[in-house]
């Protein structure tokens, strides 16, 4: 089987959030980067095992800025075979989603994976995005996956459940909790992974579709209000009376 | 200028989310299209909500598991329509078909609108609600999805036109095998009304006392993250950054210490109440109410009490 993964690289989930000066971008000052764990965890994970019950090759694909290179190597220690690089720093989904066809088009993958979303931008776009473009099938929040031949039985959550679908041409799946355990890369892994080629490649133009033009920090709570525990009949009334919600 | 607003149709019918993004499509525009698949009784109720004309594609409904036939669907029903802005709830399947639809129209996209857009400004939030970004559309066309909880509902005696038509057959790529729902209980991602339990609970054979309070209330049950990793509870329970993020009315969060991650999934609901003993705990900053005590005396009290109340 031959499998691209998609992986991008977010501030850890405990990162402080901070903005540029004009309020319109994210700092990266002092905050630590992760790859994107829905993106580690799931998918390149399942891929690997894939590989490695049927055979194949596993590449990752990351959308970036030379710094992204400690993440793609991550990605290498933990099992991918080799990775491709875009040499451009995303403006949107809809960019990164034209770069990650622009690669695949002429490469017959059989899955190509993202995640979820990114922890950063919550967007759930370039998985979709990239199977529009390549016009292949997109399953969603896939949460387990298998493989017979050409078959690929997904299971896919939604609202309030879970829906097994089956696909028997090439597809895009984006991964989440249940599609793999997460795998900690070892010594040799990353050894082997120095050795492991990364190829670095030129982006193509992507007219913009949407920017953000303003970021701000949302209000906090006006302070908590501690009720006696003695007391619930108080809390059932501040809840009925005051906030309104039961 | 007209807007086209996608529904989901569930068992012939339509979830709160749905009528949620018409009522929001209608304040948007005076020329609000919906598109639903499958005819049914149930469409006229779209027109209580503020949808001006109805086009009813003639197919199965199980057809909507089928993103990349549904997305074409909408994007060509938009093209015809010239619509300025696509309208989708937060959904599966609202997600899965944004970004394809947006590509089909080369337009703008912005998941997780969690407001009035102003003019071309859509204001989403960012990082599990850390942020607040507003996204200024640079195209003709902006396909967005809506948020659950965004816009109250209020229905009208209006009435809207219907069209049928057949729109293009399935690609038989796509086969669904079976699904699967929870039947009873509201989804998660569409409750009002949420009581979660941590690890504070000790052990699965304790959440009886959650239920109750659940049952009681009408809420449905989430937990934290340790909860499901160790198969206390199922993993579609589970919220937060790895988990769902929700926007319930009331998350009350019951021995569970408040980390960001679980935060970031729950922070937007519009009240908060903590049970917590321990007073260091931080999930107290980011609550409405506290009640600071052991959870297993509290919650049976709580229990009673929203008994009393509802009686
Ligand atoms: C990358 C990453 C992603 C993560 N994603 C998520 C996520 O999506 N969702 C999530 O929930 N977590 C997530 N986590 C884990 C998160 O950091 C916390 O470890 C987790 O939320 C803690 O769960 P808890 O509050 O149930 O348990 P604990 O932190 O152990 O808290 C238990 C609480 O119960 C209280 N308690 C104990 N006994 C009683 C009693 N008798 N009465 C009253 N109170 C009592 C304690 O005071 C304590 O505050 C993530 C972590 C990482 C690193
Ligand atoms: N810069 C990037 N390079 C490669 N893949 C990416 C990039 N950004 C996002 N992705 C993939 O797209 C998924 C969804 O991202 P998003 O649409 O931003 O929520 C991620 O989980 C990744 O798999």
């Amino acid at each position: 089987m031959k499998l691209l993964v998609c992986i991008s690289k977010t501030p850890e989930t405990t990162a402080k959030i901070s903005f540029t000066e004009d309020n319109t971008a994210f700092s990266k000052e002092g905050v630590q980067f992760i790859m994107n764990p829905y993106d580690e965890w799931f998918a390149l994970v399942r891929a690997i095992e894939l590989k490695e019950k049927h055979g194949g090759t596993v590449t990752v694909i990351n959308v970036g800025t030379p710094d992204n290179d400690i993440v793609i190597r991550k990605a290498l220690a933990i099992g991918a075979d080799d990775a491709v690089r875009v040499n451009a720093d995303p403006a949107s989904a809809n960019f990164t989603a034209h770069q990650v066809a622009h690669y695949a088009q002429d490469k017959d993958f059989d899955i190509i994976f993202a995640g979820k979303e990114t922890i950063d931008f919550n967007g759930s776009l370039v998985g979709p995005m990239v199977a529009e473009l390549l016009d292949l099938p997109f399953f969603s929040y896939a949460s387990h996956l298998e493989v017979e031949g050409d078959t690929k039985t997904i299971t896919c959550d939604v609202e309030g459940g879970i829906e097994v679908l089956e696909c028997s041409a090439p597809c895009v799946i984006s991964a989440t909790k249940g599609l793999a355990q997460q795998r900690i890369p070892n010594m040799r892994g990353i050894m082997m992974a120095k050795r492991k080629p990364l190829e670095v490649v030129e982006p193509v133009d992507v007219s913009e579709t949407e920017k953000i033009t303003h970021l701000a920090h949302p209000e906090g709570k006006s302070g908590v209000k501690m009720v006696d525990p003695e007391n619930m009949e108080e809390l059932v009334r501040l809840l009925h009376e005051e906030a309104k919600v039961i | 200028m007209s807007l086209l607003v996608f529904v989901e149709t569930a068992n012939k019918n339509y979830k709160k989310t749905a009528f949620e993004a018409v009522y929001f499509g209608s304040k948007l525009s005076e020329d609000c299209h919906v598109l639903t698949v499958g005819n049914h009784d149930n469409i006229p109720t779209l027109g209580q909500y503020g949808a001006k004309h109805i086009h009813v594609a003639n197919a199965d409904e199980a057809a909507q598991s089928d993103n990349q036939w549904l997305s074409k669907v909408i994007a060509d029903k938009a093209s015809e329509l010239d619509a300025e802005t696509v309208v989708l709830a937060h959904t599966a399947i609202g997600r899965a078909v944004a970004g394809r639809v947006a590509i089909r129209l080369k337009a703008a996209t912005v998941t997780g609108v969690a407001g009035m857009p102003e003019g071309k400004n859509f204001q989403k939030q960012l990082f599990g609600g850390k942020a607040i970004a507003t996204y200024t559309s640079l195209a003709s066309t902006t396909v967005m999805t809506l948020m659950g909880n965004t816009v109250k509902p209020e229905a009208s005696e209006a009435g809207a036109e219907i069209t049928v038509f057949t729109p293009e057959a399935l690609s038989p790529a796509v086969k669904v095998v079976s699904v699967n729902k929870v039947e009873g209980t509201v989804p998660l991602p569409e409750a009002e009304l949420v009581v979660s339990a941590g690890r504070g609970m000790k052990g699965p054979e304790n959440w009886s006392i959650i239920e109750e309070l659940a049952d009681a209330l009408g809420a449905t049950t989430a937990c934290s993250r340790p909860v499901a990793d160790t198969g206390w509870r199922p993993h579609h329970e589970h919220v937060g950054q790895t988990g769902i993020a929700i926007r319930p009315n009331l998350y009350i969060a019951i021995g569970i210490s408040g980390a960001i991650q679980h935060l970031a999934g729950v922070n937007n609901s519009k009240v908060i109440v903590v049970i917590n003993k321990d007073p260091e705990a931080p999930f107290f900053k980011a609550a409405d109410y506290g009640v600071l005590g052991d959870l297993f005396d509290v919650v049976p009290r709580l229990t009673e009490a929203v008994r009393n109340f509802k009686s």
